[in-house]
């Protein structure tokens, strides 16, 4: 128990218990909130594999295998020999699993005793029959403490098997639950390609997949796994590896095909998956604004939908018939010019005053305004001509002349939306690497000195805020056109919040970054009012979003797709010793061996 | 007409002067350093100039025209340019980029240009990069080559005091304001910054102001030395005239012994 027999155990049962436990009750801790938020019950009612497993209950059997993995997961040191793992982690993995398991009982047999339903709204009989599998309190304590502790061994066993059977297994797996929780994903997809009979056979008629035919998909996959093995990884790497013209090379060709798909793959798809590639691009397009504010110039703005308003309110009012003051029924063309105009000029008229404060003063400040456009949106001194809470309907579609974009045919939309996007995706990308983006990164990194080399931040930073409002006003426009229909409570504070998760995310600073954090948070979670790939999880969305950002900050601040800029500033120390580590190798240092240390050569 | 002409100038924080009745110009192509204990108000004086802090009274005049009250970067198009005492890089922007980000208030490029990639936009891009790229030129190879694509930080402390004078020269000023630019550099480091200062008049015909402590350098390439105490000016004129001056080396060393009593 001391930490010298922890690291050189001389038998299985010698464990770290002090570990074992805090790990334990974490387990214990994490699968009890898990069951007093609600998540197995509700989810229980989303069959996975026909009749034998549902997705409430993966989502509790899941906390057992993760944490029993993490628990033996070992610290290896370089240059301080490591022990071999084995028996010595199943233990740890079953003694973790089966804490959980008792900490579930434990609250199995309050479930039975006590009645804390006023405070806790999920506590509730139909938890106690989750739980205990409608077989009595006996069956439910020995059956969770078993499974528990066995699915904490399988969680450590992750480190004990050999590689290729941990690879072929995980995939086997994920994919499974993949195939199965993207059920209404899949079917649509297939519609497109003709395909029904694959899902017909793959599904049962009530929703999951049936038990043949997972054991079927899975052995196809592990097949697969076993022939591509170590190829993806190779694949990745080699980009990875890549340096300079090449690097860029398999950019350029990555980028294609990803536009190809984008444009190619809509024409496939069904109505839903429309609908939710539409939404992952008004996000997106708003992300891509907000990326230029907090990514590129560093200004914390928590109001940011104000300029989705803004851009939503003025097509409102120009395009639609049922304008309350003014209705001039003007094209969606014509109405953008004015969007644009809009978005400027409250983009400067809040920019203003606010751009002069700094860092936490600005967010604050800017969290008011975003407020502020909403509640004047919705005041009866502007009701008048805004509709107040009504709010304008009938706003038209965006006539083409050879076609109408409406809501209705959301794939107009996505195509309309990807217009917008592909535009602020080049002016995101032309604009970082000009003067304005120089300054913008000298600000961000230090406000007073970039003023002291002569850029006047001042100008800068408006200019910054506007390009993002235009960003925002355009996604408002596309979304009033989309929607037909426009409230205050369409734009509501959460969603300046939820473009900023996107943004932290997805990767502060890099497009490509801030794409996969929308199609991530916005395509799989679903949008604040819109469903997601797993709209299973509609309920939980926020405390999902909230769990995601707490895990990214604490082990990838730099978000998922970060940018190299970024990277380095978060893991400065990590940099400089790889830079160190490269240059000390003979041969890779071109000119005078300097590294950390200086030089002191002579002038030449 | 002096280039640089400080007028009684006085600055007051909270009841502490740090800088009283300070007067002095500088002449075009003149190297001035201004030497001073700890807390004699030698970067309060810079920071005066540079527009970071207003002073309480006086006035500082740049060719005979009063620079109070501009902000920083109007200062600095105006053609002064500083470095920090404690190194103040943009340390996560590159060498090129640091030096390329200096030169911000001589262009004028803005979204237009970078949008639609114009003729004259690409023409000041590549002008701002070359421009960038001669001026790194001008330490050696210390701060060119691999280095350009560097962020700042991986730089070592020398060369990151390079760099920070790279990038003021960036910002192709007349008046550049060399805040102890040889601290925490090693004897030969030093010897080659001072020639480097030396070639910064001859060569691209900079005036310079420098706060130094080390005195060989100050000896080395000042014509002329200006010594704070206290925020007072206690002494000014060459080094020899000032290194024998009493009332600087009482400021110094403190006073004789018997002359306390």
């Amino acid at each position: 128990m001391s930490t010298m027999t922890a690291t050189m155990p001389s038998s299985a049962l010698d464990q770290d218990w002090r570990r074992v436990l805090r790990w334990g009750l974490i387990c214990g801790g994490v699968l009890i909130a898990l069951c007093l938020v609600g998540m197995p019950v509700e989810l229980d009612r989303r069959e996975l594999i026909e009749r034998y497993l549902s997705l409430g209950y993966v989502s509790v059997l899941m906390i057992p295998i993760l944490i029993g993995r993490i628990a033996a997961t070992q610290v290896v040191l370089e240059g301080v020999e490591s022990r071999k793992q084995g028996l010595y982690d199943l233990v740890t993995g079953l003694a973790v699993g089966i804490l959980g398991g008792v900490s579930l009982s434990v609250l199995i047999v309050a479930l039975d005793s006590w009645n804390l339903r006023d405070p806790l709204v999920n506590w509730s009989p139909k938890l106690f029959r989750f739980l205990t599998y409608e077989n009595g309190i006996g069956f439910g304590l020995m059956a969770w403490i078993v499974t528990c502790g066995l699915l904490g061994m399988m969680g450590a066993a992750s480190h004990v098997v050999p590689a290729m059977v941990r690879r072929v297994s995980g995939i086997v797996v994920l994919s499974l639950l993949g195939i199965s929780v993207l059920e209404g994903a899949i079917e649509d997809l297939s519609e497109g390609f003709r395909l029904e009979w694959l899902t017909d056979l793959l599904y049962a008629k009530k929703g999951g997949l049936t038990l043949t035919s997972a054991i079927l998909a899975g052995a196809a996959i592990a097949v697969v796994a076993v022939l591509t093995s170590g190829r993806v990884k190779a694949l990745t790497t080699s980009y990875r590896e890549k340096e300079g013209a090449d690097r860029q090379k398999a950019s350029i060709i990555l980028f294609v095909v990803v536009a190809v798909l984008v444009i190619v793959l809509p024409i496939f798809l069904g109505k839903i998956m429309n609908e939710l590639l539409a939404n992952v691009g008004l996000f997106l397009l708003l992300a891509l604004g907000l990326n230029i504010v907090v990514g590129l110039a560093g200004l914390l703005d928590l109001g940011y939908v104000a300029f989705f308003a803004v851009g939503g309110y003025t097509t409102a009012v120009l395009t639609s018939p049922n304008s309350p003051f003014f209705a001039p029924e003007m094209h969606f063309g014509f109405a953008l010019i004015f969007v644009v105009i809009f978005a400027i000029v409250v983009g400067l008229v809040i920019g203003a005053p606010v751009i002069r404060m700094r860092g936490d003063y600005l967010a604050i400040v800017t969290l008011g305004f975003g407020e502020i456009i909403r509640l004047l949106f919705l005041s009866d001194w502007l009701g008048p001509y805004f509709g107040g809470a009504q709010g304008i309907t009938n706003i038209p579609g965006v006539d083409l002349g050879f076609a109408t974009v409406k809501g209705t045919d959301p794939r107009s939309v996505f195509y309309l939306v990807l217009f917008f996007c592909a535009i602020a995706i080049y002016v995101s990308w032309r604009l970082q690497a000009s003067r304005l983006g120089r300054s913008w990164m000298a600000i961000r990194e230090d406000e007073q000195v970039a003023e002291t080399m002569g850029i006047n931040t001042v100008n800068s930073k408006l200019m910054a805020f506007v390009v993002g409002a235009v960003m925002a006003a355009f996604s408002g426009a596309v979304l009033a056109a989309k929607v037909g229909s426009i409230f205050p409570t369409s734009f509501m504070i959460l969603i300046s919040i939820i473009i900023l998760v996107v943004v932290i995310v997805g990767g502060m600073g890099n497009i490509a970054g801030v794409m996969v954090g929308s199609f991530v948070l916005i395509g799989v979670l679903g949008g604040p009012k819109q469903p997601g790939l797993l709209q299973e999880f509609q309920n939980f969305k926020l405390l999902i979003y909230g769990m995601l950002l707490v895990f990214m900050m604490l082990k990838r601040p730099e978000g998922l797709v970060p940018s190299a800029r970024r990277s380095r500033e978060l893991h400065q120390d990590e940099f400089l010793q790889d830079a160190w580590l490269k240059g000390d190798k003979p041969g890779t240092d071109d000119d005078d061996g300097e590294t950390v240390g200086d030089d002191g050569g002579e002038e030449e | 007409m002096s280039l640089l002409e400080i007028k009684d100038l006085k600055i007051t924080f909270g009841g502490l002067d740090a800088l009283s009745g300070l007067n002095f110009h500088i002449d075009e192509g003149e190297i001035v350093s201004v030497i001073g204990p700890n807390g004699a108000g030698k970067t309060t004086f810079f920071n005066a100039i540079s527009g970071l802090v207003a002073p309480t009274e006086g006035d500082i005049e740049f060719e005979g025209e009063s620079i109070l009250g501009l902000d920083p970067s109007t200062v600095t198009s105006l053609g002064i340019a500083r470095t920090f005492q404690n190194v103040r890089l943009f340390p996560n922007m590159t060498v090129l980029e640091n030096v390329m980000v200096a030169q911000h208030c001589r262009t004028k490029e803005l979204i237009y240009g970078a949008l639609f990639q114009t003729k004259a936009f690409r023409k000041e891009e590549s002008e701002i990069r070359e421009r960038a790229i001669e001026i790194l030129g001008f330490f050696g190879n210390r701060l060119i080559g691999y280095r350009l694509d560097q962020p700042a930080f991986m730089l070592s402390y020398a060369n990151r005091r390079r760099l920070e004078i790279a990038r003021a020269m960036g910002t192709q000023p007349r008046l550049l304001l060399l805040d102890e630019p040889v601290a925490g550099m090693n004897p030969i480091e030093t010897t080659e910054l001072t020639n480097l200062i030396g070639r910064l008049r001859s060569e691209w015909g900079f005036t310079i102001v420098m706060i130094e402590h080390d005195m060989k350098v100050v000896r080395d390439v000042s014509d002329r030395v200006v010594v704070l105490d206290h925020g007072v000016p206690i002494a000014q004129g060459s080094y020899d005239e000032v290194s024998t001056d009493p009332n600087v080396i009482e400021a110094y060393l403190g006073r004789p012994v018997e002359a306390k009593a």
